[in-house]
């Protein structure tokens, strides 16, 4: 009796420290989390009182705004009179942006209808594998396929007066943003219900009447979200355009003109501006401007991403 | 692709201290990419003949060589121009002496344009109503060259980054002080760069140093005015001081360089560290071997 009680008094000791064990490690891991969560929002945080600390004193004060948003003046270093107007280095961003879109969202889209719907097996995996490694090219090599192969191609078929320019970056750009744009359109058109197709092809539907009357309707949100992404990607890629757009400072009147876009001038000209001078806060500006247009694009993205999470 | 920050260390730690002296030494040089192909040869040269020290190098351009010099992160900057008047202001501040030049070669802008364009020598003034602002000179035939390959007229001017060493002393010799660079032009990204899209553009005209002529492109002559001798960029023009686009290269200590800093400049202007000046491609300021 003795002996048996004090053996399950053991027991019930050592399953109580291994119950504490387990609770501790568990509340460990939950703050790990936690923390982890809670770290990317500190970093962001972190990062935007950085630029906003260094723009701050042109930002406040000395900043003449409707320069900078109305001039094409692009003249930080003058010995005349420094010029800080972005207008050129905006609708450069924008242009190279829009005409990048407009290549990609039809090919990217395309490809994801293609993928989600009309092939399967090893095709589809072997495609979406190989799609999946266009976004793992790095920006750099992307800017020396568009200087060494698609430039003289611009030159010699099209008769551009130079390679580098606004369709180059755009071509690179789409081809850059594309795998985004594929993959989670991809995902939003495999998340509508099988039943949706079935209920079309029992209607008598054709394959393409249920692409376009049945499966963009239901994964609009979805197909939104990925153009938006691929939108957010190419206004912050830096390297490739600035090695393909051509970097002249103009407003582009055809798709044969050079262009400069916003991430492009703070990554030539931010290394050799005098610390703490006027160029130097000013490029932190631009990246405050920078901040807002894809906190806008991703904002947007996300409220979409909602609206669908609402629909379900 | 300039922005890749050239880093070369030569000789790491354990390789160095084999050298009689017994104390390793590391000098650090940081500053101009124009200097940064020489800065290396003559790093790695010497290194091989003293292997107690070691030279590190790295580029960025001049004004990230000052603000080295300013943190005191570096002992010696390249630049390629003279220091501001705010920067020595700032070095006398910070690191309580007088930033000291020391010309260890010269270089010379050669004005580029592509290899089958039929120009052979410009003026000043032409290429100041090319590059600068309000100028009127946008078409090859208005220079007088209408059989450019392809049938191109339009000129396409190929500048460097505003911030630039290479940028700031074209604008003083080409257009003055008083004049600013004519927006809308392609702003490479590092000499290299901008001489690889010249002799891809038969409608280009550009600069760069002596050093980064490739046979892709034509270095133009140069005359100071219509009339004057056109003077072709070598390095006996630019010696001699006739050549118009020619620039002193620079390393900065902040005071004056003591002890294997000392001997390491000593040993550049001497003709071994003159001979690598000349074979980088620019313009020894010595005698050399």
């Amino acid at each position: 009796m003795n002996d048996q009680a004090s053996s399950g008094g053991n027991r019930r000791r050592r399953s109580s420290a291994a119950a504490w064990l387990l609770r501790a490690s568990e509340t460990a891991m939950e703050w790990l989390i936690y923390a982890c969560g809670w770290s990317a929002i500190f970093f962001v945080f972190a990062i935007f009182i950085f630029v906003l600390g260094q723009a701050a004193p042109m930002l406040f004060g000395k900043l003449d705004f409707i320069e900078f948003f109305t001039s094409t003046e692009w003249q930080p270093t003058s010995e005349v009179r420094p010029r800080f107007g972005i207008l050129a280095l905006l609708v450069g961003t924008l242009s190279v942006t829009a005409l990048a879109m407009a290549i990609c969202v039809p090919l990217g889209l395309g490809a994801a209808v293609f993928i989600s719907e009309f092939c399967g097996g090893k095709f589809k995996e072997g495609l979406k594998i190989t799609i999946e490694l266009l976004a793992a090219i790095p920006s750099v090599v992307w800017g020396f396929i568009g200087v060494t192969v698609l430039g003289p191609i611009l030159v010699e078929t099209a008769g551009a007066p130079v390679g580098v320019n606004l369709l180059n970056g755009g071509i690179i750009l789409a081809l850059m943003s594309a795998p985004v744009i594929v993959s989670v359109g991809e995902d939003s058109l495999k998340a509508v219900p099988d039943s949706y197709r079935e209920a079309g092809l029992a209607l008598g539907a054709s394959r393409w009447e249920i692409v376009y009357r049945v499966l963009f309707p239901a994964a609009k949100n979805g197909l939104l979200a990925a153009v938006l992404l691929g939108v957010g990607r190419a206004i912050g890629e830096t390297m490739a355009v600035l090695m393909v757009t051509g970097h002249a400072v103009q407003i582009p009147t055809s798709l044969m003109d050079p262009v400069r876009t916003l991430t492009a001038t703070i990554a030539s000209e931010l290394g050799e501006a005098v610390k703490g001078g006027e160029h130097y806060r000013v490029l932190f500006v631009i990246g405050l401007v920078l901040f807002a247009i894809t906190f806008v694009v991703n904002l947007t993205s996300d409220l979409v991403v909602k609206g669908i999470r609402h629909e379900r | 692709m300039g922005l890749a920050v050239l880093v070369g260390v030569v000789g790491c730690g354990a390789a160095g201290t084999s050298g009689n002296s017994g104390v390793h030494k590391t000098i650090r040089v940081e500053g101009s990419d124009t200097l940064v192909n020489v800065a290396q040869a003559w790093a790695e040269r010497y290194h091989m003949s003293q292997p107690g020290v070691s030279v590190q190098v790295l580029g960025g351009g001049s004004g990230v060589g000052i603000a080295s010099l300013i943190d005191g992160n570096c002992d010696i900057a390249n630049t390629s121009r003279s220091m501001k008047p705010d920067e020595m202001e700032t070095v006398r501040a910070r690191r309580s002496v007088d930033a000291v030049e020391t010309i260890a070669a010269l270089d010379a802008l050669a004005v580029l344009v592509h290899a089958q364009n039929p120009r052979e020598s410009i003026t000043i003034d032409e290429l100041a109503e090319i590059f600068g602002d309000g100028g009127q000179t946008v078409k090859w035939s208005q220079l007088g060259v209408t059989d450019l390959p392809g049938g191109h007229d339009k000129i396409i001017r190929v500048g460097r980054q505003n911030s630039s060493g290479t940028y700031a002393f074209f604008r003083e010799i080409v257009l003055g002080k008083k004049r600013d660079f004519k927006l809308g032009s392609i702003d490479a990204h590092g000499s290299k760069d901008a001489v690889l899209l010249i002799a891809r553009t038969p409608g280009a005209i550009g600069y760069s140093g002596m050093g980064y002529i490739t046979t892709g492109v034509k270095a133009l002559a140069i005359s100071r005015r219509r009339g004057d001798p056109a003077i072709e960029p070598t390095i006996e023009n630019a010696r001699n001081g006739t050549y118009p686009l020619t620039r002193p290269l620079e390393l900065y200590t902040a005071g004056p360089p003591q002890g294997a800093i000392k001997e390491y400049i000593e040993w550049i202007l001497s003709p071994k560290g003159q001979k690598i000046v000349l074979e980088q491609g620019y313009v020894p300021v010595r005698d050399h071997e």
